[in-house]
């Protein structure tokens, strides 16, 4: 299978994010800047918010599941695309992970209102183009593309 | 529905915000579940809940939406306060349930997302 990656060819601006485990005090802050950039950029109100709402759903996955991990923004003349890597257990299962109303949310995750299961499908949802891609025990990596 | 009015018939308190009431919100939509909020919201919707930690602002952020009511006498700390002050989102605490603000909203005519 292809692997996940990015072709940085064509690209007007790279944008890169680092997300921490379980820092929820910190969490969203990634896609609330990514958000703002998009905006003075003048792009499409609709599609910065189906960008917003992706890429928070991950950034938050990201913080609830892994060991941390990275966002990674190219905005190019007809699409953005949003890669979001991360370290940690992976998913064993991702078309089980796809369901909505599946999670393996923690119960610190569950507290803030997080585990609702339906990450995942939003991200889908929200974007032109998703991809997986997991290796258990190691990396998750998603890749978004939503055309302009 | 104009948010003062909101205020109003949820017997509110404005914890930020105050000085601008005046716009409409067009639905509501009642959650303690994130994730549901970021799926089924909508903008220029009024959002109800009970949760009161930062990430509730955050999702209010990525989905445009302006209001807040925070059910069941919930108020959250400064820190959300200022996270949405910081974000021009308007913060509401009522003493009634989720139930009854739902109900009281419902019957002054705010309707649920795409009911309109």
């Amino acid at each position: 299978m292809e692997s996940i990656s990015f072709n940085e060819e064509g690209s007007l601006m790279k944008l890169e994010f680092d997300v921490l485990k379980e820092d929820f005090s910190r969490a969203g802050e990634a896609s609330s800047k990514i958000k703002k950039v998009l905006m003075q950029l003048g792009i499409d109100s609709k599609i910065i918010r189906r960008i917003a709402i992706a890429t928070y759903e991950a950034e938050i996955n990201v913080a609830i599941h892994s060991e941390g991990g990275k966002i990674f923004v190219l905005v190019k003349d007809n699409k953005i695309e949003v890669l979001i890597e991360d370290v940690g257990p992976g998913i064993e299962d991702v078309e089980q992970a796809m369901k909505e109303g599946y999670t393996t949310a923690t119960q610190i995750a569950r507290d803030m209102g997080f585990g609702a299961g339906m990450g995942l499908p939003n991200m889908k949802r929200c974007s032109d183009e998703f991809f997986i891609e997991s290796k258990v025990e190691e990396y998750t990596k998603v890749k978004l593309v939503m055309n302009l | 529905m104009v948010v003062k009015q909101i205020v109003e018939l949820v017997e509110g308190k404005v914890l930020i915000g105050a000085s601008n009431l005046d716009f409409r919100v067009k639905a509501a939509f009642g959650s303690d579940l994130m994730s549901d909020v970021l799926a089924f919201a909508e903008t220029e919707a009024v959002l109800l809940t009970g949760l009161i930690n930062n990430q509730v602002i955050r999702t209010a952020e990525m989905l445009d939406l302006k209001a807040i009511v925070f059910v069941r006498g919930k108020v959250p700390g400064n820190d959300v306060i200022e996270l949405a002050k910081e974000n021009d989102i308007v913060l509401i605490s009522t003493e009634m349930t989720m139930y009854k603000t739902s109900g009281v909203l419902y019957s002054h005519g705010l309707k649920g997302i795409s009911e309109e």
